[in-house]
């Protein structure tokens, strides 16, 4: 299926002119049959890892076996993620839209009985609706779809991305056309400008002024520029960009050669962390089947207009996504920051102007000229216009991929569509903009999510990662987490970062173990002063973040830890005891067998007894326990 | 020449000057332990920031990289600036509590004690850099370099082997602020070839 080429069914020559493109693009619409029956698994990375791809294959043997009195044979396809990922493997059968939820292997036969053959829905496998208890039939019904609006994400979860003709079926390459065929590269950045996109990654720089910046740059230093793209994500919770990598990439190339176009660049990187092997795979593809159709190369629709782009792999360092030293990366140094003094829309790439957007900013730029910037403009709110792609974890019930317009609040986001936190209970604080960013408290929850909405909030958008916490999690522990993190993640070149982490996280650490003074948050602060102030990149400067909103905005919960030697959300394990109530403990002893320390004790049928010298908190007995019965204190 | 102001005092500069070139060239003191006039600044030990200011807006910059500009207004003293050197400091002092050199001069600059414990008595590099840099820019060897990243970032040889690209040139020992390369020396030159086989023989 992932064979170069295979994709390239239609027997195509190279496309010479956009209006060629635009006559294949209609040919393709012609030939799709819009009653066929389409069955389309989600080849996401989570579905896969829950066994899409055996379902796929289950699908394929089955329909092949299967009596089916049908005109036209089912087809079936997959795609790239659906965004429902808690509920993979997902399964739509088109054009009825019928949604399936944890399909299994075992479930396809009876797909295809009651579904293909007869026309019924499988009841059991349809999305439950938690409130009304209702089964939900078609996808477009389930509040988690129904509340977002897919602008970005549009393609994705509808096209085969390893197959360019379904992409540009569905309107790829239509935006390139138009530029080359039509637009100055003077027009193409008044576009962008005039649609005030900000960049995806996180600091929110103006997006066309950024061009812009760049092209008066140019205009000094000449060329050659380059053109690249920032596909390291890499915060803990964050799968906005491999998402669009694996289900669209096209989406991104598209709007590198309309970047490369604007600026007359001729070569162009795209920096992708090799942890993502699916999406530089479907990356590679659409590069390959781009270059047949002569979308990308010499000479591109034969404009004039040539560029081609590679594919770089990120060795595994999160500070990679940082802009300089991701061009150190590219440019086979070790990945250090630079001190960034000059920009790099004037000294980037080997020293030449460069124009470094991330992935999600990349998709959005075909949307943008194809159908213009004020449209684009008209999505959002005035400062910051357009969509934004979330991916909602932690202790929420719809788990998965979500686009909503800027300025819709976080409550919106975390309870309309993530429909809130498992058993009812009201979030804590929701983390916005993984380890560089902060949280934002339930009662600050109306708070619209936008770039400055956010950073007033003391929190930042980020690249997108949402981690909501309920009153399981300690905030303590949680910005000690993200401490270690970048702790493992800095470069270690500046000593406010590799220094001043470290003893941040060993603070932390004291308070977790009940020792520490009003003081010590006092320092706590002060350092992370110092440490914004003085760290040499953005790594630095912004990891005090979550400490300094957590501090700010549940210094009681700091407090409790050291004044009442009480970790007040259960989590610090020197802070806590298990015990089990006698009155709700049946005697079952399945605590007993599991505890890996051997010390619950008590007779069959009889209430059992934890050992609080010998037990090393790990909290397996509660896990384990089916009646409630072990509690923290 | 460019003219701006460091501590609202009227100075001068050449184009393509550092803020700490020029700072040095009119004898405002501005501490630094990576900076070295042989080799081109990397703005490692962030001991040399200083506070930019216009109007209501201010920013924190590493002097020994940023380059003057007409106009602008430096301060070298503010509270920002002795929060950054003095947290530094301490951070220091806890790291490298061998190295005499680190204890003058964080005492220079009031800072005599450190709200951290050492983690070893014995250390005395803070992995500034300016060794491998040295080795690499002026020598042109790269015998040395940093390896590792983050927290176990250190200087050493290729692949942590004693390495014969080294000629014992001493400029590493020469730069080094610390008086660590004293001790690393040896181990990433090793025993040179001769004295090794005298040794086993």
């Amino acid at each position: 299926m992932y064979s170069l080429n295979s994709a390239l069914r239609v027997d195509t020559p190279r496309l010479d002119s956009a209006e060629a493109l635009n006559a294949y693009r209609e040919n393709l619409i012609a030939g799709q049959d819009p009653n066929q029956t389409l069955v389309v698994v989600c080849h996401g990375t989570g579905c896969m890892a829950n066994g899409s791809n055996r379902v796929t294959a289950a699908f394929q043997n089955a329909i092949e076996g299967a009596d089916i009195k049908a005109k036209v044979m089912p087809g079936i396809k997959t795609t790239g993620c659906q965004g429902f990922c808690s509920r993979g493997p997902l399964v739509l059968i088109r054009p009825q839209g019928l949604f399936y939820q944890r399909v299994k292997e075992k479930d396809v036969e009876e797909i295809i009985q009651r579904t293909l053959i007869e026309g019924q829905p499988v009841e059991r496998l349809l999305y439950k609706d938690p409130q009304t208890g209702k089964r939900i039939h078609t996808e477009q019904e389930i509040p988690f779809y129904k509340l977002q609006e897919r602008v970005v994400l549009h393609n994705i979860g509808k096209i085969d991305p390893t197959d360019i003709t379904d992409a540009i079926a569905a309107g790829a390459y239509r935006a390139l056309a138009k530029a080359l065929s039509g637009m100055t590269l003077e027009q193409v950045v008044s576009e962008v400008e005039q649609s005030g996109l900000r960049g995806r990654g996180g600091a929110g720089f103006p997006t066309g002024r950024k061009w812009r910046s760049a092209m008066a740059a140019i205009e000094k230093k000449g060329r050659p520029v380059y053109v690249v793209v920032n596909g390291d994500e890499g915060d803990p919770g964050a799968f906005m960009d491999r998402t669009i990598m694996e289900g669209d990439p096209h989406s991104v190339l598209e709007g590198l050669i309309l970047g490369a176009y604007a600026l007359g660049a001729e070569q162009g990187y795209l920096y992708v962390r090799a942890e993502y092997p699916l999406a530089i795979q479907h990356l590679e593809i659409a590069m390959a089947q781009a270059r047949e159709l002569g979308l990308l190369g010499e000479n591109i629709l034969n404009s004039g207009f040539s560029f081609d782009a590679r594919i770089n792999r990120g060795a595994g360092a999160f500070v990679c996504g940082e802009s300089t030293a991701l061009f150190t990366s590219i440019e086979g140094k070790p990945g250090n920051p630079r001190p960034k003094y000059t920009r790099s829309v004037e000294e980037g790439l080997w020293g030449r102007p460069t124009i470094l957007n991330n992935v999600e900013t990349w998709a959005n730029v075909p949307l943008i000229i194809d159908k213009g910037g004020d449209w684009y403009a008209g999505l959002g709110v005035p400062h910051s216009t357009g969509t934004k792609v979330f991916s909602l974890v932690g202790k929420v019930n719809n788990v998965g991929l979500v686009e909503v317009p800027m300025g819709v609040p976080v409550s919106h986001i975390v309870e309309a569509i993530g429909g809130g936190v498992p058993g009812g209970a009201p979030f804590k604080a929701v983390q916005t903009g993984g380890p560089s960013g902060g949280c934002i408290p339930y009662h600050l929850k109306e708070t619209p999510v936008d770039f400055d909405s956010l950073t007033k909030a003391g929190s930042m958008m980020g690249s997108g990662a949402m981690i909501v916490m309920d009153d399981s999690d300690c905030v303590v522990d949680v910005a000690r987490y993200f401490l270690r993190f970048l702790e493992e993640e800095s470069c270690g070149k500046c000593l406010p970062c590799r220094l001043g982490l470290t003893r941040m996280r060993e603070m932390l650490d004291a308070f977790s173990k009940g020792v520490g003074t009003e003081r010590d948050i006092e320092d706590l602060i002060s350092l992370s002063q110092a440490i914004q102030d003085g760290a040499l990149c953005a790594l630095g400067s912004s990891a005090p973040n979550p400490v300094l909103t957590t501090i700010n905005y549940f210094r009681d919960e700091y407090r409790a830890h050291f004044s009442d030697h009480k970790c007040p959300a259960g989590v610090c394990k020197d802070l806590i005891t298990f015990s089990i109530d006698p009155d709700a403990c049946t005697g079952c002893r399945s605590c007993a067998r599991q505890c890996p320390n051997n010390c619950i004790s008590g007779e069959k049928k009889q209430p059992h007894v934890i050992d609080a010298n010998q037990c090393i908190r790990c909290g397996i007995c509660k896990e384990t326990c089916k009646f409630d019965a072990v509690r923290v204190s | 020449m460019i003219q701006f102001t460091i501590n609202d005092q009227q100075v001068e500069a050449q184009h393509g000057w550092t803020i700490l070139e020029a700072a040095r060239e009119h004898g405002i003191d501005i501490p630094t332990l990576c900076y070295h006039e042989a080799v081109a600044p990397s703005g490692a030990c962030r001991l040399c920031m200083v506070e930019l200011k216009d109007g209501n807006w201010s920013k924190l910059v590493a002097s020994c990289i940023y380059p003057v500009a007409e106009g602008i207004h430096v301060y070298t003293e503010t509270e920002r600036v002795h929060n950054v050197r003095r947290w530094i400091f301490e951070m220091l002092l806890a790291t490298c509590p061998a190295s005499p050199e680190i204890s003058a001069l964080a005492e220079r600059y009031g800072v005599t004690s450190t709200r951290f414990s050492a983690a070893d008595p014995d250390r005395t590099c803070m992995v500034c850099g300016l060794c491998s840099r040295v080795c690499e820019e002026v020598v042109g060897l790269s015998a040395i370099a940093t390896v590792d990243r983050g927290v176990y970032k250190r200087v050493g040889a290729p692949f942590s082997r004693p390495t014969d690209v080294c000629v014992a040139c001493g400029c590493c020992l020469s730069v080094c602020p610390t008086g660590a390369m004293q001790s690393l020396f040896d181990t990433v030159r090793g025993i040179p070839a001769t004295i090794m086989t005298q040794l086993t023989a």
